[in-house]
């Protein structure tokens, strides 16, 4: 993938993370690793991400709030999972309130490994994520003109 | 008849890096009464001390918190080590004081930012980080570890820093000292700064003290309290005063914390001076937790409660923490009510709010 059609805005949220995963991903976004200027922008809004990061495995309480921020981004959209967490529980695996990794409740694209997750590895699992965003895109374009002939 | 709205605050919010909701209830713009409703990142982690054994639960204690991860190992570990009796040597106290200084620095900093993005100060935002990136080296350097150090282990620590590494971290710590001075410089002295924080989310000292407010938050209202004054690992024997502000609004939370940067970077460097020579831990073999106690420490967003029981067994019989965010959560109810719906984030921000502490 030599450039990238458009700027992919990501959504990122904290299910059961211990912030460990969360600072690192935000730290992507400032001077030392600038996402930014690729257009990678972090926003707050379900509705204009394309992309969705999501830190922490799951509880019953974050599971409805992570499934509510997934049905509200628009198709195309990637799921990334960030960090040991989200991949499997890492640590807080035995824990009585965790249910596991987020696949439990989402369908993931991308799992980042990591106790915490370093920046660059996320930077990578973004990367990884454009690239099925734009195989996804393009499935839908072939998809409606089918539809439409 | 007098009619209110309820507005949500999150649990997913732009200026919240963590989930928490509050119910806002508001006359027009003037926020009534505020009601906080927590849970979202809630794991069961204390039980998990009842099936690790103790020397592997100082990982796990070190996870309860990704921002004061050190600090949070460091309290575990001492409460142990005082369990068993054990006398950790000297180096070792004084490294762990250096790495728990460094963690409250790019703490801050990291605080300082997130509230200056709260509102909407984008640049220093990012020129805050940008002087964090340089003690997340130093940590990576002395360490290993980005955020999580994993260091700190049951009778010492698990890593020496040799004299060289510690002479360049020392001369480091002075040039990331000036560049900090600069962006201090700006949260001092621009009118936006004063603008959005001055007089926004006032607490009195009595308040303060009454609803059990820790750290900063207390510190800010004019309460002279400061955990670190009990002389636990190096701080009985350095040079250093609480910070304190009497304020109590938001600019004075943030003045407190823009001179605890400069006060840790001062701690550090007595540290590097005073440096003892020797072993930086001691042996646990055949040694077993017993007995109760509580161990109190002060992290970033203040203090921090431990409370470990053990029956000479392999794992411990109870662990329990009671972290600054949930003490300071009161406070911040106190705060909100009669604010305006925009200084909302501000003063949500501004208690320094560090959600998967408080719920562990
Ligand atoms: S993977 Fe590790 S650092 Fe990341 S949220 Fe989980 S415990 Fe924290």
């Amino acid at each position: 993938m030599s450039f990238l059609k458009k700027s992919p805005w990501v959504l990122h949220y904290a299910a059961t993370s211990c912030n460990g995963c969360d600072i690192e991903l935000l730290a992507c976004l400032t001077p030392l690793y600038d996402v930014e200027r690729f257009g990678i922008v972090n926003t707050g809004n379900p509705k204009h991400a394309d992309i969705f990061l999501v830190t922490g495995s799951v509880n019953e309480e974050s599971r409805k709030v992570v499934e509510n921020l997934y049905a509200q981004m628009p198709d195309p959209k990637v799921v990334v999972a960030i960090g040991a967490c989200a991949l499997s529980g890492g640590i807080f695996r035995d824990a009585y309130n965790v249910y596991g990794g987020i696949d439990q409740v989402l369908p993931v694209d991308v799992y980042v490994p990591g106790c915490a997750a370093r920046p660059e590895a996320i930077i990578d699992g973004v990367v990884r994520a454009l690239a099925i965003l734009e195989e996804r895109a393009r499935e839908r374009k072939t998809q409606r003109k089918l539809v439409t002939s | 008849m007098a009619s209110t709205t309820i507005v949500p605050f999150g649990p997913q919010h732009p200026v919240l890096p963590e989930p928490i909701h509050l119910d806002l209830e508001l006359d027009d713009e003037r926020v009534v009464q505020a009601l906080p409703s927590i849970g979202y990142v809630h794991r069961g982690l204390e039980l998990l001390a009842e099936r690790h054994d103790y020397l592997e639960m100082s990982q796990v204690a070190e996870r309860i918190c990704g921002i004061c991860s050190f600090i949070h190992g460091q309290g575990y570990c001492q409460g142990v080590e005082h369990l068993m009796g054990l006398e950790v040597p000297p180096r070792a106290v004084y490294l762990r004081t250096i790495w728990a200084e460094i963690s409250r620095i790019q703490s801050h900093l990291l605080w300082l930012g997130l509230s200056a993005d709260a509102f909407g100060f984008e640049s220093l935002f990012q020129h805050s980080w940008r002087i964090r990136e340089m003690l997340v080296d130093i940590i990576e350097e002395t360490t290993g570890g980005r955020v999580i150090f994993g260091v700190c282990k049951v009778g010492g620590i698990r890593k020496d820093v040799d004299d060289e590494t510690l002479q360049r971290v020392g001369r480091r710590i002075r040039e990331i000292e000036a560049a900090y001075e600069e962006v201090a410089r700006v949260f001092r002295e621009d009118p936006t700064v004063q603008k959005r924080t001055a007089g926004v989310g006032v607490l009195g000292a009595e308040d303060a003290y009454a609803l059990g407010a820790v750290g900063p938050v207390l510190r800010g209202s004019g309460v002279v309290r400061d955990t670190r004054q009990l002389g636990y690992a190096a701080y009985g024997e350095l040079d250093w005063e609480p910070v304190v502000e009497t304020a109590g609004d938001c600019y004075a939370r943030c003045e407190v914390r823009l001179r605890e940067i400069s006060q840790s970077f001062d701690l550090i460097a007595q540290c590097i001076d005073r440096m003892p020579e020797g072993k930086i831990d001691v042996s646990v073999k055949g040694k077993r937790p017993q007995g109760e106690t509580m161990i109190r420490l002060e992290q970033p967003r203040g203090e921090v409660c431990y409370y470990l029981m053990a029956k000479g067994r392999k794992n411990l019989e109870r662990f329990r923490v009671r972290t600054p965010t949930f003490a300071n959560i009161a406070p911040l109810v106190q705060m909100l009510k009669g604010c305006e719906l925009a200084d909302v984030p501000v003063i949500v921000l501004t208690i320094d709010p560090c959600v998967s502490c408080n719920e562990r």
